[in-house]
């Protein structure tokens, strides 16, 4: 009998690591097929996703115009940024929409699924009218409400609240109802999308689970509460984060219907970016656009891995 | 392992996605004939297809011409929105027109052509007035662009509307107290019209309120003796032009519901009839009928009200017909010819102001819109006889604008970061025109700090 010394166990493993990715066994054992298929999706990213990507970084510290060479600046593209009074006003602003969005915008569209979800007669009738606005092109959307806020006397909107005696709103022509009446509109225009994904995932709660709260004499509201929502909870942790990330991106809404007025009161930070690199200096501060966008990107991504840490217990993985 | 074949089909269709992706590249502007590709864009976006048959009109004269040059001519919209993204991706048309606020920034930017060499080759090199081939002049003294179609600021109106609640249409506002009057009785006698509005959205409320001020005796802007600009927003005289807008807007309601206007959204507003009374350039009467088909006889103008502070002037300005940077030297010079012969010709030579305003007329497109002279006062007057049998905008609508205008000093732009100040001067007339109990004091001493900053940034 033999026993092996450590000394040749360990050259026995390295024979066999160096044999795994010893070039030659990777091409007979196709490799150079997976990286033909892999190729085109390498391409597509590196020069739509990761070149652009890699040039914003580079250019949150230049000074750019596109056409003149760009002269490396350090922080100060940072600090500008820090130091523009439209920074925080837009940072304020994009919190009041996520916040607004989230009182609106969440709980709407699963209020709306358990109600269809519960509805016997007639639900493809209900999800598609759910669904229409998602359908409709966002610009469309946007330009079609835009009528809707007339505030005028004559507008839609006004002309509906007269009926009930209600004198004529400003909507988007003042201050304070500009920001609400775009978060009207933007749920108005998503929430389509996220009933669906509720009732997607409504269909997946068990019957059984209904039947023996029934049995225990739960109500309505209890069989939402203690087997609807505990069952959707990683749905609902995933469309929350989504719907964060993506009212902090908000963009069309401001930029179609008010430019960021009246006084600055809907600028929010992509439109802010929008407005460094575009309207500001004639595309003289790409740096501070891309800056911005850095920033809005790091803040993003450390709030989703926070939010994936808190929530991690509590979700079904 | 795989056979050859495959393989070769796979690494085949990976060279053929590379393909397709490399394939986003742009012509040099030299044709396979020899001669010289260019695309122009000289008409807005939506133009009617009355300005189109003009233009295309002018296109074959212009090839008759110069055989060797090929024009396409495009609908386009110079914005500084669009401008920097469409140089870097290479999709800006060859020949674009700027106003008179930009070109000199784009100018000293790097981000237009130098034509000095083509320019002047042109028959009109000499005769051009210094100050107005300013604009299009760099730093470095070399011409970037060729000016054209100067005009000032003036107040249109809609005859109709006038005649509608009670008022003479030939007899238009002559002070700002006048304007205010006439916007209240139209807003009370034609419902659902705004009386007077302002633009207030994408820097061009700033640029109305810059207007405002300067027709009051105020700068926003102050050059020392050293040439070091000192912006001076917070000053008496546009105090003075917020709170007559603020009156207008708050004790008259007579400014309508809609307080974001951005120059074409006015124009739309006006062309419908949902505004009376309006502020914008002088010739503005051209894009409201090659844009919005606007009827030429409900359209009446006059000057712009100046206080009688000696200091007081009427806001000026205007287009350059500039060249892509990125364009070669044939084209360029092609393009210079192509400026000469679309903008400047008909203005010094009769043969071809007769024919451009005989095509113009044709295509239902303004002849007789009001500018100011871009030589001399005296070319001007003699272009004004030559395209005279032609005229289609009513003579008489235009009479209180033409017989005042002479009468008024002109006053150029506030000199530096023109767009940021007005970008900046936005949110004050918005403030004023939606929130009653706006701090004026304090956002106009915001405007000072914030573009002030700007300014010394570049002495660094």
């Amino acid at each position: 009998m033999t026993v092996d010394s450590p000394a040749r166990v360990r050259v026995a493993k390295a024979v066999r690591t160096r044999r795994r990715h010893n070039p030659v066994t990777w091409v007979q054992r196709g490799g150079l097929t997976t990286l033909l298929f892999l190729l085109p999706l390498l391409i597509i990213f590196g020069v739509f996703s990761w070149t652009p990507i890699v040039e914003a970084v580079i250019m949150s510290f230049q000074k750019t115009n596109l056409v003149t060479a760009p002269v490396f600046v350090g922080w100060d593209n940072f600090v500008a940024v820090f130091e523009d009074p439209v920074f925080w006003i837009a940072v304020r602003n994009t919190g009041f929409f996520a916040l607004l969005a989230l009182l609106f915008g969440y709980p709407i569209p699963l209020v709306a699924a358990v109600l269809m979800s519960e509805v016997k007669r007639m639900k493809g009738f209900y999800s598609v009218l759910a669904y229409l606005p998602v359908v409709i092109p966002p610009v469309v959307s946007v330009l079609l409400w835009k009528i809707f806020y007339d505030a005028s006397p004559n507008g839609v909107f006004n002309t509906i609240l007269g009926w009930v005696g209600i004198p004529p709103q400003p909507w988007i022509q003042d201050a304070v109802t500009a920001m609400p009446s775009l978060v009207l509109e933007a749920t108005w225009a998503g929430a389509g999308g996220t009933i669906i994904i509720y009732l997607a995932a409504l269909t997946s709660v068990s019957p059984d689970l209904y039947d023996a709260a029934e049995v225990d004499g739960a109500s309505i509201w209890g069989k939402i509460w203690h087997v609807t929502l505990p069952q959707l909870r990683g749905i609902l942790f995933i469309t929350l984060i989504l719907q964060i990330i993506a009212t902090a991106q908000v963009f069309l809404q401001p930029f179609l219907f008010t430019g960021g007025g009246p006084v600055n009161s809907t600028t929010t930070i992509l439109l802010l970016i929008y407005q460094y690199a575009f309207t500001q200096s004639l595309g003289g501060a790409y740096g501070q656009a891309t800056a911005l966008s850095l920033m809005l990107a790091a803040f993003l991504a450390i709030l989703s891995i926070v939010y994936f840490r808190l929530t991690a217990r509590w979700s079904d993985n | 392992m795989k056979s050859p074949g495959k393989l070769a089909v796979l690494a085949a269709a990976a060279l053929a996605g590379v393909g397709i992706l490399s394939g986003c590249s742009s012509s040099s502007g030299g044709g396979d004939d020899g001669k010289v590709n260019l695309v122009v864009a000289p008409v807005l976006p939506g133009a009617t297809a009355d300005a189109l048959k003009a233009l295309h009109d002018r296109v074959q004269q212009f090839e008759k011409k110069y055989p060797n040059i090929n024009v396409k001519a495009i609908e386009y919209q110079w914005t500084g929105t669009t401008f920097a993204a469409e140089l870097a991706g290479g999709t800006l048309p060859d020949v674009f027109n700027v106003p008179f606020t930009d070109s000199k920034t784009l100018a000293n930017n790097g981000q237009l052509a130098d034509i000095t060499k083509y320019f002047k080759q042109t028959a009109t090199a000499g005769k051009w007035n210094k100050n107005v081939l300013d604009v299009a002049t760099g730093k470095d003294g070399k011409v970037y662009g060729i000016p054209w179609g100067p005009y000032a600021m003036a107040l249109s109106y809609n005859r109709d509307i006038f005649t509608k609640a009670g008022l003479d249409p030939d007899k238009p506002p002559t002070t700002l107290d006048e304007i205010e009057q006439d916007a209240k009785i139209i807003s009370q006698k034609v419902p659902g019209v705004a009386g007077y509005m302002q633009m207030t959205k994408d820097n061009t409320g700033g640029w109305e309120l810059a207007t405002l001020t300067q027709s009051l005796g105020g700068k926003l802007e102050k050059v020392g003796s050293d040439g070091k600009v000192t912006v001076t927003a917070d000053n008496p005289q546009t105090k003075q032009a917020l709170a007559w807008l603020k009156k207008l807007r708050w004790d008259d309601n007579a400014m309508g519901s809609n307080f974001l206007f951005d120059w074409s959204g006015i124009n739309q507003a006006f062309a419908s009839g949902q505004v009376a009374m309006y502020m914008s350039g002088s010739d503005v009467i051209g894009s409201l009928m090659q844009a919005n088909g606007f009827d030429q006889k409900k359209y009446g103008v006059t000057t712009f009200p100046l206080s009688s502070s000696p200091n007081a002037g009427i806001l000026s300005g205007g287009n350059v017909d500039v060249v892509n940077v990125k364009d070669s030297p044939e084209q360029i010079a092609a393009a210079v010819k192509w400026i000469d012969f679309y903008r400047t010709q008909p203005t010094v030579d009769k043969t071809a102001a007769v024919n451009n305003a005989k095509t113009l007329a044709k295509g239902d497109q303004a002849v007789n819109a009001p500018t100011l002279p871009v030589f001399d006062k005296a070319t001007w007057e003699q272009n004004q006889e030559w395209i005279k049998p032609y005229d289609n905008i009513p003579v008489e609508n235009l009479k209180p604008f033409n017989d005042n205008i002479f009468n008024q000093k002109i006053s150029p732009e506030p000199p530096s970061h023109t767009q940021d100040l007005y970008g900046a001067l936005d949110a004050v007339v918005q403030a004023v025109l939606t929130n009653q109990n706006a701090d004026v004091d304090a956002m106009l001493k915001g405007v000072d700090t914030k573009v002030q900053a700007l300014v010394d940034a570049d002495s660094k």
